[in-house]
């Protein structure tokens, strides 16, 4: 019976067959994702023509034919327009940008000063980079040093007028400095304030649930530069006679109130996805309001919000650039201002300085939406779908 | 029955402090005391500084002479109009690019979100950078690049750039052929409005055909043939009455033909690629919501490829699209305040000159407020209306 058993077992494991040359490698690839049908080809031969179009157009203005360094507009300019470039030359500025490099950081803020924003932005970035990285331990420490030391000696180095700093008037600030700073204390006021208006919209009582309403609405209604025009030329009309504030500081509390209403919304949204059972929940533990928000109803409505929220951050660091309505000076502003630099005038002075600065706002703005996205997937815990 | 009478009881509230409906009573008051005596307190002083200041108050300052000159106007306008016809003038000029910027952002942003989700790997790629690109920068910058950047290096009128169609570009704006109507040519207008009228019509009836009996009717093509036909059949009719100025180049400047100003131009073309980016977003996210089931049983029930997406998915993705689409709309309006950078006469612009003429500070930020309040209001109330129409009808 043993003999004739015909049944057969495969006692080692079949080697893997590679897989067909029609499904892998480059041509494979270049099949499926670049001419997969006539249309699809008809597509990638107008996208390479646009690339081949605009690419070396850019790589040749920004890189080849660039000037990187020169003393006046001579460097920039052709033979025509009065300088050493063959006459038909296009080609970057961005000797422009590097002679005017410390203005586009700190404005006009006194040369023998400028220590001071140095040292801030090197306190700011060491106390900034621990906070970001989730593995690095002793962060309320850090978020107190941050939010709350940090500030004050912001303030104090940067004003100055005490401790023996002589004192340095906001109108000479500007460039990075003013946007970085706008931004900074317009997202440490507009997200507590943000919260405040979205659980002030949410409560029972009915006034302040009106007052909450009708602020959030009108200001998301309006463009910024209404509410910069209200806060330059409308408060000190609502102050007593002789008391005035500085126009940084009118600037700062436009910019903060305007956000505070867009957070406010967002916020409302995650207000609303938490399920009424959490609440409830909370009630039945016995916990006051606060308590209930702080521990309960908060942390789950932030987490489902962060794109939300960082977007709105994305916004405010963007719409500081407004302020140069009301002339002050921040990054694009400052920019602007030099084009009408004599020693500078040329024709590609403009494209220049706005494409650095251009660069230099998309940076900050890449990179807090990419570290979003890096923090939304830290923090999910599943409960999303 | 006795113990029951105990359940119903009140139970005891503990001290009246501890209960909320007195304590929100309480903290209401609060709030109102501290209002009325802030807006009290602000009153007081906006009186004290501007009869300080010698500033009259009240609108009355509407009727007065305007004396400065707009650069663009829609209605009839000179330094000797009004005030009042001066914010109007800036009105109608934030409304004329609001419009453009939308239609022109909305047709942007569909290309390139589509081509986001497109299958071939170049699309994808140029459409990602082009959102990431713009979505991460400030629009004033776009504002400036397009004026500073492109517009103001353009040759001088005298070497103007040639465009098809006899339009020119220069450092002075675009010019294109203006369109002269001569007599009857109001047959024209009529026409187009009897075509869009029968064209309705025609769609209504078809579609009430293909509920009743399932036949169906080539709405396009009847509805391209009335609404290009009809106003083509009385243009022959009335005897060609439509001419064309063309713009001509003279020595120092263009003559002739319609001109778009680099102001217009690039407050237009910036606010547009600006909000496409965002737009972009919107409908890849309003595509990529539709689940891939629709699709898959559309194609099992038999449907083409174009019939899925025209008959499916859109429909259902434009319920997710609509809303932030609106909000869009409306950042893109508020956005066109950004006109005073560069000096295009919008809203913000003509009104902060009044301000500074008249000092009526007051007023004038009101005037402004409550004109971009009505919009966003008449904005949302429109997009609210449309997307109730295309929302989900449940039983």
């Amino acid at each position: 019976m043993q003999e004739h058993d015909m049944s057969w077992v495969r006692t080692e494991m079949a080697l893997a067959q590679p897989a067909p040359a029609g499904v892998t490698g480059f041509s494979a690839w270049v099949r499926k994702n670049l001419i997969a049908s006539a249309g699809d080809t008809i597509l990638t031969i107008a996208g390479i023509a646009l690339v081949a179009l605009i690419l070396p157009q850019i790589i040749n203005w920004a890189f080849i034919n660039a000037v990187w360094t020169g003393p006046d507009r001579t460097v920039c300019a052709t033979v025509a327009q009065g300088g050493v470039q063959p006459d038909g030359w296009t080609g970057a500025c961005w000797a422009f940008v590097n002679a005017k490099f410390g203005q586009f950081m700190l404005g006009r803020y006194p040369i023998e000063e400028r220590w001071r924003p140095i040292l801030v932005a090197i306190l700011f970035v060491a106390l900034l980079v621990p906070m970001l990285i989730p593995k690095v331990p002793r962060k309320g420490l850090n978020a107190i040093l941050l939010f709350f030391v940090l500030p004050i000696v912001a303030f104090i180095l940067l004003v100055g007028g005490m401790f023996g700093l002589p004192h340095v008037e906001t109108s000479l600030w500007g460039g990075l400095l003013v946007t970085l700073s706008l931004s900074f204390v317009g997202i440490a006021v507009s997200l507590p304030l943000g919260i405040v208006l979205a659980l002030g919209r949410r409560s029972r009582m009915p006034i302040i649930k009106t007052l909450c309403v009708v602020f959030i609405e009108t200001v998301r209604g309006i463009p910024l530069i209404t509410v910069l025009f209200f806060a330059s030329v409308m408060l000190p009309l609502f102050l007593p006679e002789g008391v005035s504030f500085d126009k940084f500081l009118r600037a700062l509390i436009g910019v903060s109130l305007f956000s505070a209403a867009y957070m406010a919304e967002v916020v409302r949204g995650g207000l609303q996805a938490i399920p009424k059972g959490q609440y409830e929940g909370a009630d039945s533990l016995g916990l006051g309001y606060w308590q209930k928000m702080y521990f309960i109803v908060m942390p789950q409505a932030l987490k489902l919000v962060i794109p939300g929220i960082v977007n709105t951050f994305i916004g405010m660091f963007k719409d500081t650039s407004l302020v140069i309505i009301i002339s002050m000076f921040d990054l694009l502003g400052i920019v602007k201002q030099n084009f009408s630099d004599p020693n500078w005038a040329t024709a590609q002075t403009a494209r220049s300085g706005l494409i650095f600065a251009a660069f230099v706002f998309w940076l900050f703005c890449f990179g807090m939406s990419r570290y979003s996205m890096f923090t939304e997937r830290r923090l999910d815990t599943g409960h999303k779908r | 029955m006795a113990s029951q009478e105990v359940l119903r009881e009140e139970p005891s509230r503990g001290s009246f402090i501890n209960d909320p409906k007195v304590r929100g009573i309480f903290f209401q008051a609060v709030v109102v005391v501290v209002l009325v005596a802030g807006v009290w307190w602000i009153a007081h002083n906006v009186i004290a500084n501007l009869t300080r200041l010698h500033i009259a108050s009240g609108f009355g300052f509407l009727k007065g002479r305007a004396g400065f000159d707009i650069s663009e106007s829609a209605i009839a306008y000179s330094s000797d109009s009004t005030y009042g016809r001066a914010i109007l003038v800036g009105f109608l000029n934030t409304v004329i690019v609001a419009i453009v910027g939308i239609i022109t952002a909305t047709i942007i942003g569909f290309i390139v979100g589509i081509g986001r989700l497109s299958q071939n790997w170049l699309i994808r790629k140029i459409c990602t950078v082009y959102v990431e690109v713009f979505r991460n920068i400030p629009p004033l910058l776009v504002i400036f690049f397009w004026y500073s950047g492109v517009l103001a290096v353009l040759p001088a009128p005298r070497d103007s750039i040639n465009l098809p169609f006899g339009s020119f570009l220069n450092q002075r704006g675009f010019y294109f052929p203006r369109a002269v109507w001569g007599d009857g040519s109001w047959l024209i207008f009529v026409a187009l409005l009897v075509g869009i009228a029968m064209a309705w019509f025609v769609a209504r009836k078809a579609r009430q055909r293909q509920m009743a009996t399932g036949q169906q009717f080539p709405v396009l093509w009847t509805a391209l043939a009335l609404i290009v036909g009809l106003p083509l059949l009385a243009y022959a009719l009335s005897g060609f009455p439509l001419t064309f100025d063309y713009p001509k180049q003279s020595t120092f400047n263009l003559t002739g033909g319609f001109q778009v100003r680099p102001e217009f131009l690039s407050l237009y073309l910036a606010l547009s690629c600006y909000t496409a980016a965002f737009i972009a977003e919107i409908v890849r996210a309003g595509i990529r919501g539709v689940s891939k089931g629709q699709t898959e049983a559309a194609g099992a029930l038999g449907l083409r490829p174009g019939s899925i997406l025209r008959l499916v998915v859109v429909p259902q993705a434009m319920r997710i699209v609509i809303p932030p689409l609106t909000s869009q709309y409306l950042n893109l309006t508020k956005n066109s305040s950004l006109a005073i950078a560069i000096g295009y006469p919008d809203l913000t612009a003509t009104a902060g000159t009044v301000l500074n003429q008249t000092g009526q500070a007051v007023e004038g930020v009101v005037i402004m407020m409550v004109i971009y309040l009505a919009i966003s209001l008449l904005t949302s109330l429109v997009m609210n209306w449309f997307n109730a129409k295309m929302a989900l009808v449940e039983r």
